[in-house]
């Protein structure tokens, strides 16, 4: 059985590839053959946008959470749907050629619970509707239970499930949509790659953790982030180290730095309390790495050092659970972190390409 | 040194006897060869089903099967999965090619629980396989076959996938079955818990089933792979009792020469291990010649049982041998051993002897009446105890055992039978030659006996093997006549389109007859229900095996059901007892024979079925049109949009079947051939022996003027005479063999019993064959005999002591 499954996930990966040489992480470099590239100055239409855009190559639905159980311990959880594309458009029945796959988190300090599900397009299995708004695969799911007339994101119901592991959680949302890079057009590198990305990071969460141990009631701060391109990252680019953050004094930040074979691509967003948007450019944030964690063989700053002048901004990071790595066939470090220095909070940091 | 040199001594024999030498390693090479041959067959046939078996994980997983009709709704699988259910969904059909049916599977790769090996692979991965046009995974063989047929996807090499079968993605193979939406099963995947109450609930139309233990396809087809290895081990004692003769020949004749080396210093010790390291080497040898000639008859042999399997079994066996270890290995085990059952006991008296003691004949060539007395005692003793063995013991094992003691104590009973035989016509000789004749035969019966007993071995194995063979080929041809009564057999796939082409059914044949079944628990074991109308197609052919009163109006009104001989035997019913069929018990009207078919099955009357299962599927007929017609009605069919893959023509189907029978029986006569040449070489190395020692004996008869040609002759008609004589007493020997596979074997290993035919004609084959190999093997001898100088035989009175 296992072998047989090695044997799938080796076939998946040629086509939601992981980094082959020369072609970036998750084969994201290679040419977009039919697929719609993101363009500069992008208009949103909901809920229209918050639904699948299958012309373009690969798409998600993220949602991560930093959470205190009544146990008074910390947790995370992560609620990713992705839709990845073999030809930019859909039909109904088998010959759809969307593929979807779903991947659950869960940290607490001491372990880390991963669940992953795959399913073909076009028949059911998975998807996303959008009026009224759900995403779901399998009984996996992100309901939405908006007001009539709110956004579909304003609240949402979550749950997903792994071998060992299951959550239900509860999000309201408790500031406006925010869009990302520019305008919600998100640069990925010099030579203009790039991604339309916009996020929900307002959330108050309450909800359940089902853990070996049994339920543990929870509350926090949730993220959502939608993301769809067909081909963000440049061939040299190997992989991104992504921050989330909430910080204590209600705002918001996201920054991200692309792996390359030189200085790297950094992008950051600020996002005020009140919702209010500003873009940080390239060159602008500063990413150092302070401690790394061995991870069967591979070696993955866990903590970091992040800096931002122009904010008077220098936090160093800690993880809640340093093994927090996604053994799914796209390998990852995804996990809770929390931060301190100049500013402290919580938050979410995701680290690819370290497979 | 010394023991250098004592080799060198002793291998020098071999270097002046090249023909004893030849002998010695090719009896323990054919041997060997039949053996790893017939193992070798076996390990690839093994590693086919295991292949079959784990490729795809079917059938070692439960399943969610429709309640009624043979499709799941493609919702069905998206509500399970939707509630949480770990299920795959799998599609499949048949797909004909040529006149070959390949079965074709349809796969969903991201929630199988395993994809065969190939798919995907290339730049494009996954895409590829998805398509358009998609991939079709298959063995190589299968490949290699629809090579060129280009209205198929793109065929992948698959190492995981057993010959037959195709497998592509579910969208691929839902296109190319005309499938639509429709599922054939959902595989349920590990850790998904049974629950029958919410599945219930949440897709009423399916219903669990365990891992369907009755395609163990490996148990299935074991009877056969057992009596192939049975072959195996009878060539194998044949084989032995060469290699005891050659060996035996070896130490006498170089007594001379373990005596002087005694006498130059060499211990008992150090000479019986330079013997045994000599035989190591010699064993060593004929093995490597024995794996080598046994891979060039298996793979000669391979394509043949490969078809056997498919056809009989539906089977699918790679057609190229493979090297493994598992066979190779046994072959060297086997020729190792043979040597040394054939070697310890000389070289134990060697190791245990005074010098001069060694140089004492033996006579091994002598016998006396009290040996020949002691043989009998022990022949009847063994045979007396071979039934208690079949009466005591149960399964195969014991079967085996019943089989193994039995021939042992023919062949020892062998010599002593004939001694009584020669003794008798001796008495009743009229002349003083054939007096001379009938003497000389029972000197020589000693020397001879080991390879009498060998051809012994070889005919009865022959004449058992191929009475089971021919009587299981007549008893399934029969059946096959009986089963396959009506003319032209229709799957319509769907109920709707059966109803709509009913009317034209109707109107193109004299009878249409539906046919309805569904999966069911029969007495506790996942068997298969069948509705069967009343009609005289099956009340005049039904093949029943037993019968209570009235069956044919009871069976109509649903008053009990007919099973088949797998399901009597398995619960021990007999008609009059009751079933259970889903839980409810019914009256077992009559027991039928069921060849081919390793699971439990009932009938029941087709409208007490449908009244009972009101959803099973109806979309199968089974047609009576007058046999010339059968062409015609085919065209008409097709004509109306019925394909050729959903007709299936009687005759056509009797052809392939008989087809396999010709292709089993070429193996069975490949292995006949290749036993009796090894019986007759045994006979050669014997009689050649014998020549060299039987000088003394001819030399007065030719002094008192039988010429040597006469000699010669006479040697031909003694070598003719004991080879008729041992076929004769072989031929019971052979029928009990026989009936042993067929009633005992069969039965523990297939679960049904097959009638044993009786074919004279054969017998007379193998028996003329036997004999004349025997001729053949003694024309040499006898050639020398009658070519020897004069000189050599008058020397022999000079020699004289």
């Amino acid at each position: 059985m296992n072998a047989d499954r090695r044997r799938l996930l080796q076939m998946l990966a040629c086509t939601l590839p992981v980094p082959a040489l020369g072609q970036g992480f998750a084969g994201l470099g290679s040419d977009a053959d039919g697929f719609a590239i993101p363009q500069p100055d992008p208009s949103f239409r909901f809920p229209a946008d918050h639904g699948a855009h299958p012309e373009f190559r690969i798409e998600w639905w993220y949602v991560t959470a930093i959470l205190d159980g009544a146990d008074g311990r910390q947790y995370g959880i992560q609620w990713t749907l992705f839709r990845s594309a073999l030809a930019p458009e859909d039909r109904a029945g088998w010959d759809s050629p969307q593929i979807w796959f779903a991947h659950a988190g869960l940290t607490t300090p001491e372990r880390h619970f991963v669940g992953e599900t795959l399913a073909r397009g076009g028949i059911g299995q998975a998807g996303v509707r959008t009026d009224p708004f759900e995403a779901w695969i399998d009984d996996w799911s992100m309901v939405s239970r908006a007001r009539p007339g709110a956004d579909a994101f304003s609240a949402l119901d979550l749950r997903a499930n792994g071998p060992d592991f299951a959550y239900t959680l509860a999000l309201d949302a408790e500031g406006p949509l925010v869009f990302q890079g520019q305008n919600g057009f998100s640069l990925k590198s010099a030579t203009g790659q790039a991604s339309y990305y916009y996020a929900q990071p307002f959330y108050r969460v309450t909800g359940q953790l089902d853990l070996p141990d049994g339920p543990i009631d929870v509350t926090g701060q949730a993220w959502l982030d939608r993301e769809w391109s067909s081909q963000p990252l440049e061939a040299n680019q190997t992989g991104w180290d992504w921050f989330s953050l909430h910080l204590d004094g209600g705002e918001k930040l996201m920054a991200f730095r692309l792996r390359d074979d030189g200085p790297g691509y950094a992008q950051a967003n600020w996002i005020t309390a009140d919702g209010e948007n500003s873009h940080i450019g390239d060159g602008a944030v500063t990413f150092t790495p302070l401690g790394w964690t061995d991870i069967d063989g591979r070696r993955v700053p866990t903590e970091w050092r992040l800096q931002i002048p122009a904010r008077g901004l220098d936090i160093a990071t800690q993880p809640l659970n340093p093994h927090a790595w996604m053994g799914t066939q796209l390998a990852y470090w995804e996990g809770p972190i929390s931060f301190s220095g100049s500013h402290s909070g919580r938050g979410y940091l995701e680290m690819t390409g370290y497979d | 040194m010394i023991w250098r040199m004592g080799l060198l001594a002793l291998l020098s024999y071999w270097r002046r006897h090249p023909g004893q030498a030849v002998t010695l390693v090719l009896g323990l090479a054919l041997a060997t060869a039949l053996w790893t041959g017939v193992q070798a067959i076996n390990a690839e046939a093994r590693a086919s089903y295991d292949r079959a078996a784990d490729a795809l994980e079917q059938t070692t997983r439960p399943s969610l099967v429709p309640s009624a009709g043979d499709r799941v709704a493609l919702e069905d699988y998206v509500t399970l999965r939707r509630a949480g259910w770990q299920v795959s969904p799998v599609i499949e059909g048949n797909l004909s090619a040529g006149d070959t049916r390949y079965s074709l599977i349809g796969l969903e790769p991201l929630t199988a629980p395993a994809v065969p090996r190939g798919a995907g692979t290339g730049a494009e991965g996954l895409s590829a396989f998805f398509g358009p046009p998609g991939q079709l995974l298959a063995h190589p063989d299968t490949i290699a076959a629809l090579a060129g047929d280009t209205d198929l996807p793109p065929r992948v090499a698959s190492p995981d996938l057993a010959p037959g079968t195709l497998v592509g993605d579910i969208g691929v193979v839902a296109g190319m079955l005309g499938m639509g939406d429709a599922l054939s099963s959902l595989t349920v995947l590990t850790g998904q818990p049974r629950d029958d109450a919410a599945l219930a609930e949440l897709t009423p139309d399916l219903h669990w089933q365990p891992p369907r233990e009755g395609t163990d396809i490996g148990g299935l087809t074991r009877s056969f792979h057992l009596n192939l290895t049975a072959f195996g081990l009878l060539s194998f004692a044949v084989g032995l009792f060469i290699v005891h003769g050659a060996v035996g020949l070896a130490f006498e004749q170089r007594r001379g020469l373990f005596r002087t080396l005694r006498a130059l210093g060499l211990t008992a010790r150090v000479l019986a291990l330079l013997l045994a390291a000599e035989m190591l080497l010699v064993a060593m040898l004929a093995a490597g010649v024995g794996i080598a000639l046994g891979y060039v008859i298996a793979a000669a042999l391979l394509p043949d049982v490969a078809a056997t399997l498919r056809g009989l079994y539906g089977v699918p066996v790679a057609g190229a041998i493979a090297l493994r270890p598992e066979w190779w290995l046994s072959g060297l085990a086997i020729a190792l051993l043979g040597t040394g059952v054939a070697t310890a006991q000389y070289v134990w008296q060697l190791a245990r002897s005074r010098a001069r003691a060694t140089a004492i004949p033996r006579a091994w060539a002598r016998a006396s009446e009290g040996a020949l007395r002691r043989q009998a005692v022990l022949a009847g003793a063994i045979l007396l105890a071979a039934p208690l063995i079949g009466l005591l013991g149960s399964g195969l094992a014991a079967g085996f055992s019943l089989l193994g003691a039995f021939l042992l104590g023919a062949a020892l009973a062998l010599p002593p039978a004939l001694a009584g035989l020669l003794a008798l016509f001796e008495r009743r000789a009229k002349t003083p030659l054939t007096e001379w004749l009938w003497a000389d035969c029972r000197l020589q019966l000693p020397g001879l006996s080991l390879a009498l007993m060998a051809l012994l071995l070889a005919v009865a194995a022959n004449i058992g093997v191929s009475t089971m063979v021919g009587s299981f080929r007549t008893t399934f041809t029969g059946w096959l006549d009986q089963r396959l009564a009506a003319e032209l057999y229709l799957n319509l796939g769907e109920d709707a389109r059966a109803a709509e082409l009913r009317p034209l059914l109707d109107a193109t044949a004299e009878a249409v007859l539906p046919i309805s079944a569904v999966d069911a628990d029969l007495a506790g074991a996942p068997g298969r229900l069948y509705g069967q109308p009343d009609h005289a197609t099956f009340r005049d052919n039904w093949p029943l095996l037993a019968a209570g009163p009235e069956v044919w109006p009871r069976l109509s009104t649903g008053e009990g059901v007919l099973i088949n001989e797998q399901l009597a035997y398995g619960a021990d019913v007999a008609p009059g007892d009751t079933v259970t069929v889903d839980g409810t018990a019914l009256p077992v009207l009559g027991i039928y024979s069921d060849y081919g078919n390793p699971r439990p099955q009932a009938i029941m009357g087709l409208e007490p079925f449908l009244t009972r299962l009101p959803d099973a599927p109806r979309h199968r007929f089974a047609l009576r049109v007058p046999p010339e017609t059968v062409p015609e009605v085919m065209a008409e069919l097709q004509a109306a949009g019925i394909r050729p893959d959903q007709m299936t023509d009687q005759a056509a189907l009797k052809q392939v079947s008989l087809q396999v029978f010709e292709r089993t029986f070429a193996v069975t006569t490949a292995l006949n051939i290749l036993t009796l040449s090894v019986a007759a070489l045994a006979i050669l190395t014997s009689l050649l022996t014998l020549a060299a020692l039987r000088l003394p004996q001819i030399a007065p008869v030719w002094a008192i003027g039988l010429t040597r040609a006469r000699l010669g002759a006479l040697e031909l008609v003694r070598a003719g005479l004991l080879a008729l004589f041992t076929v004769i007493l072989a031929l019971p020997v052979g029928l009990v063999l026989a009936w042993v596979l067929l009633a005992i074997v069969n039965v523990e290993a297939f679960g049904w019993r097959l009638p044993m035919h009786l074919f004279p004609a054969d017998w007379a084959a193998i028996c003329t064959l036997a004999v004349l190999a025997a001729l053949v093997a003694a024309a040499w001898p006898a050639r020398r005999i009658a070519t020897r100088p004069p000189a050599e035989l008058l020397r022999r009175f000079a020699d004289e002591r």
